[in-house]
């Protein structure tokens, strides 16, 4: 099979490039400062960057979104006041009742990009970021890094928070309805979130290289 | 703006940039897997194409029901009635909440028909070996990825609405049909634009006196 062009060389692997994921363009890497991103020449997406942010720090962020996540989910969102009678809702509430109303895949929705996506991507990285500041490579890691790409276009927590807001906005007129607690806790954890999604995952792979 | 021409491409030098981590491979033998976290490498997403399009068809066809069946059946002593995403929309703006009838509108009547839309022009465009305008259709495919999820906004608002107003003096709220079939959408079109594989769309020849030619002479 071994032919004199080297058409089955040896497999290589090139830490000195980075191929953009959406043209396949090739291009040289570079050191990055804090903050900086490079992007491709040729499509303009990003190629790679280095987060504000340290593993610390992001630490510090995911453990206090777990901490606001339990309040967000332990805090009613909204409460209705009609006709005497006030009705609570916590986000658990909402998959329940949409269960019971017969549309199964509403509560599952709901549950999964609300709740389990979000709570199992915060759990991961608090694995994945102590991993990283390990000096020895830790089982699992590589597992942890595949769920938290597959979770993270499933994780939808700001686009609840605009949904009820909404909702809240279309009640207000029928009925005396106020947010509550929980509302702000997902609105805080929104920010997060978003915070904890400028950390690019192939970061954490080559941090966890080196 | 550089010469894009001059910049090379992985796939003719051997090179794989894998998709999960990131590493660039050289050499990478046909069923390889990534050395750092074991992923499949593949120059190009396997059947990219053929999946993006299954998705999307299946999104085109729920998006019917998700417009035309109600989303909201409402109950109020003797009153009852039911709405759909555009009926509920209608009522906003009569209503005179021009603000959030926009919002609801373009969240969940717009966007997912854009959506569908451009991804099915940036399939077709790939499938005809197109040439045309590869750096603004990669924005558009960028766009479509975050863009994607927002249209779940409807259904948690109908599931905040069903949640709450039950038995009450405002009566009963009971979901329609149609908010699963439009959820359906929303995860149809996300899956159709992950599937899709934008560097299929640089993959059409680009030889510098094409790309001359896209500028009208003077």
């Amino acid at each position: 099979m071994n032919t004199k062009d080297g058409a089955t060389a040896p497999m290589r692997i090139r830490t000195d490039l980075a191929i953009c994921e959406q043209c396949d363009s090739v291009h040289q890497r570079g050191p990055l400062a804090a903050g900086e991103a490079a992007d491709c020449r040729v499509c303009g997406a990003t190629l790679y960057r280095r987060s504000r942010l340290d593993v610390d720090a992001m630490l510090a962020l995911t453990l206090g979104a777990l901490i606001v996540f339990v309040l967000a989910n332990v805090a009613p969102i909204v409460t209705m006041q009609s006709g005497g009678i006030t009705t609570r809702a916590w986000l658990l509430t909402i998959v329940v009742r949409a269960w019971d109303h017969g549309v199964g895949p509403v509560a599952a929705i709901a549950a999964g990009t609300v709740f389990l996506f979000p709570l199992a991507q915060l759990t991961l990285y608090l694995f994945v970021l102590r991993a990283v500041k390990r000096p020895t490579r830790s089982p699992g890691f590589v597992e942890a890094m595949h769920w938290l790409r597959w979770l993270r276009p499933w994780s939808m927590v700001e686009v609840f928070l605009i949904g009820i807001l909404v909702s809240i906005i279309k009640m207000s007129s029928l009925a005396r309805v106020t947010a509550e607690a929980g509302l702000w806790g997902f609105g805080v954890l929104t920010i997060l979130l978003t915070a904890l999604s400028t950390f690019e995952l192939r970061e954490l792979w080559d941090a966890h290289d080196d | 703006m550089t010469d894009d021409t001059a910049i090379p491409r992985g796939a003719p030098l051997g090179l794989i940039g894998c998709e999960a981590c990131g590493l660039v491979v050289e050499h990478a033998a046909a069923d390889a897997s990534c050395p750092r976290c074991g992923h499949r490498l593949h120059a190009r997403k396997p059947d990219s194409v053929t999946r993006s399009w299954a998705y999307l068809l299946a999104a085109f066809i729920l998006y019917l029901p998700a417009n035309l069946l109600p989303v909201l059946h409402s109950k109020k002593l003797f009153e009852e009635w039911s709405d759909t995403i555009m009926s509920g929309v209608v009522a906003l703006w009569k209503d005179g909440a021009y603000d959030l009838a926009i919002i609801v509108f373009t969240a969940s009547v717009v966007v997912p028909l854009l959506k569908m839309g451009a991804l099915a022009l940036l399939l077709v465009q790939v499938q005809r070996g197109s040439s045309y305008l590869p750096r603004e259709r990669t924005r558009l495919y960028r766009i479509l990825e975050f863009i994607g999820h927002w249209s779940m906004l409807d259904v948690f608002a109908v599931a905040l609405l069903v949640a709450l107003v039950h038995f009450g003096a405002l009566g009963n709220a009971e979901p329609g049909a149609g908010v699963v079939a439009f959820g359906a959408v929303v995860v149809l079109t996300m899956l159709a634009t992950m599937s899709f594989d934008p560097r299929l769309i640089w993959d059409a020849p680009r030889t510098p006196a094409r790309r001359a030619s896209d500028r009208p002479p003077t």
